[in-house]
């Protein structure tokens, strides 16, 4: 049947944009202004010859094609480069941030997810209503702040005045294990979290209220009035499964840009996690930090991607044979 | 059921037909919408009287067509004949009772068939999900005659033209035409063995090619399971095809109803007429069409609704018949239900042709 062809052509086209996102990435951090050594050689006492032999190191002295076939090569090998600074290997750096990443936007993205949709339904179902006038003025005020300015204003009122959370880090400097360990670290993940998680509830109910509002204005509901389903089953099982295909698009991208990272929440709440790392890399122009971070971004955006399509071709009839 | 439907029957051919549904009184309103800011200050959308005092029979077995233009009331007065709406006023009765509790086994016996078959149908079920579906809100796991759920889906669905039917249990919607979509709206109306079926402008969104076909499928339930059908169109030419009696709609009244025959070569109604006059099956055309604004249900005319664009207004006739200053002023009464021929109309009230 149709499908197979269908998901053999949505992998191809996942490995071309694959293909396309790692060669990009290459000269999107060459195009930048200014060169990663002169950076480095501000913050440390280097004579000429030191900064020579560094560049000879990194193999930045090479022309950009070479230094292409490099990084083409590397990247296939999985060696995603050293840290310009350090030394050390990229891919280590970014391991070690990855988690604190995942727990921070990983959490925001789930609660955000839920319970955007949650309101979303509700509010369309009962359009005009209290609930949706105040829920979505609320969603649309919290999705148009900036999310740096929320996150400060949060430090200012929960960890300034009530000091009742930590207005940063991940966890506090004693040495905590156990169960006191995860406590802490909840406790310093709480307002980064509620950051992101306000900042992006709105995006989903109002993703979630239009379309339900789409497919509530369709005769197949009506008819199912009509025949005498009960509201709760209206909603339940022919409203909210055809609304919920265009909002998964937007969930699984969602999902996909986790592991980037949230680089300015992070920032904010200095929080050790991969958006704060790539925030550190771009103003020291640390070019292989850089592409690592990208590339496992693009790389995750494009898997999830691909995974919506697959699971569009099951939950919508008309895409199978598309 | 059938046994007290056959004598229902001879009772039409006889003359007395039985109403199944009566509405009386009908009027339902909606609301225009204003601003959030608005809102919160307490202001007001403007009042639409969409349906505002209808009084309509359907009897056993026939087919009758509901008529106008957009905007008149008619797809309001069917969504509230199917309980989809709130009535403002009025009642609706089915075999004599009020709606209101038995709403639940009003929707057994009363199916919907919609113009867009596409947009019926749930794009994510299986043909045989849609056609099951009426069975098991209803919870109905056997029919009368001990059928099984997948036979009574299956007759349903040859019934309305769907054959064989294990071939269409698996299809998803958008795997047939678009007549064939229809028949399934159709076939999920008549899984539940219905009494009435209220279909709005059932063929307007077919191609012609199978307009033709659907109707004939609607006339043959009609006579092969006495089911009563209420068509809602904006076609005089369609009413003319199907109907037995045909209502004409305007602003939220019925303007002149009667048998179709009646209705349609011997129109009273200067709207109806000037409706006709676009039909090509009725020779029209070459007299003047309808002129003048559609109708605004947010500001009903004083005296009769239709005097704005009404021809024997407009050329002075009815001011030569000495009725002008009651067609501008003097409000009509709306038309009881009946199976004469009736019109709301100055002119005809004094014999004039319109």
């Amino acid at each position: 049947m149709g499908s197979q062809r269908y998901l053999v052509r949505k992998v191809l086209h996942a490995i071309a944009t694959l293909l396309f996102v790692v060669a990009f990435n290459f000269y999107l951090f060459r195009i930048m202004p200014g060169d990663p050594i002169t950076i480095l050689a501000r913050s440390q006492h280097l004579s000429r010859a030191d900064i020579a032999e560094q560049i000879a190191n990194l193999g930045l002295d090479k022309p950009l094609p070479q230094q292409l076939l490099i990084y083409l090569g590397d990247t296939f090998r999985g060696e995603l480069g050293v840290d310009l600074r350090s030394g050390a290997p990229v891919s280590q750096l970014i391991a070690e941030r990855l988690w604190p990443t995942i727990l921070l936007v990983g959490i925001s993205t789930v609660l955000s997810i839920g319970f955007g949709l949650l309101i979303g339904i509700k509010g369309a179902w009962q359009r005009g209503g209290l609930f949706d006038t105040t829920s979505l003025y609320t969603s649309l005020v919290f999705y148009s702040m900036p999310e740096g300015w929320l996150g400060m204003i949060l430090i200012v009122l929960f960890a300034g005045l009530l000091g009742w959370f930590p207005a940063g880090q991940y966890e506090s400097p004693a040495d905590l294990t156990g169960f006191a360990h995860i406590v802490d670290v909840l406790n310093h993940l709480f307002l980064p979290c509620l950051t992101l998680t306000l900042g992006y509830i709105g995006e989903y109910a109002i993703v979630m209220r239009s379309s339900l509002l789409e497919v509530r204005g369709e005769d197949f509901i009506t008819t199912a009035r009509a025949k005498g389903v009960p509201d709760r089953d209206v909603r339940r099982r022919h409203a909210v499964p055809n609304a919920l295909l265009p909002t998964l698009t937007l969930v699984f991208y969602s999902f996909g840009f986790v592991l980037g990272g949230a680089v300015v929440i992070e920032s904010v709440f200095s929080w050790p996690g991969v958006g704060r790392l790539t925030y550190e890399a771009i103003g020291e122009l640390n070019y292989p930090i850089l592409q690592g971070v990208f590339l496992l971004s693009s790389v995750t955006v494009i898997l999830f991607n691909l995974a919506a399509d697959i699971l569009y071709g099951y939950l919508d009839p008309r895409i199978r044979e598309g | 059921m059938s046994a007290e439907a056959v004598p229902a029957r001879d009772a039409t051919a006889s003359g007395e037909a039985r109403a199944i549904i009566e509405v009386r009184g009908l009027e339902v309103g909606f609301e225009g919408r204003v601003g959030v800011l608005a809102g919160l200050l307490g202001r007001r959308g403007a009042r639409a009287r969409a349906v505002d005092g209808v009084d309509l029979d359907l009897y056993e077995g026939e087919v009758l067509a509901l008529a106008g233009e957009s905007g008149c009331g008619k797809t309001t007065t069917a969504r509230a004949i199917m309980g989809l709406l709130r009535p403002q006023a009025g009642e609706i009765r089915f075999e004599g009772r009020p709606l209101g509790r038995r709403l639940r086994a009003y929707r057994r016996e009363v199916q919907m068939v919609f113009q867009d078959p596409t947009g019926s149908l749930n794009p994510r079920k299986t043909i045989y999900e849609i056609v099951a579906e009426g069975l098991r809100i209803h919870r109905i796991s056997q029919g009368p005659n001990g059928e099984t759920e997948e036979e009574l889906v299956a007759r349903a669905l040859s019934r309305a033209g769907l054959r064989p039917p294990e071939r269409f249990y698996l299809l998803y919607p958008h795997e047939l035409s678009g007549g064939q979509r229809q028949r399934v709206v159709i076939a999920g109306a008549l899984v539940l063995d219905p009494r009435v079926i209220v279909a709005d402008e059932p063929v307007s969104n077919l191609d012609a090619s199978v307009r033709g076909e659907i109707l004939a499928l609607l006339m043959k339930l009609r006579e092969e399971l006495r089911i009563s059908i209420l068509v809602v169109t904006h076609d005089l030419g369609l009413a003319w095809t199907v109907a037995d009696r045909v209502a004409v709609m305007y602003l939220g009244r019925i303007v002149e109803i009667g048998p179709a025959e009646e209705v349609l070569q011997r129109p009273r109604h200067p709207y109806t007429r000037a409706l006709l006059d676009v039909v090509p099956e009725a020779g029209g055309i070459d007299r003047p069409i309808l002129s003048g604004e559609p109708p605004d249900p947010t500001r009903v005319p004083n005296g009769c609704r239709f005097h704005p664009r009404c021809p024997a207004v407009a050329s002075g006739r009815a001011a030569r018949l000495g009725i002008e200053e009651r067609c501008r002023t003097v409000p009509l009464a709306p038309l009881p239900a009946a199976q004469d021929h009736l019109v709301a109309c100055y002119l005809a009230e004094l014999g004039e042709r319109p």
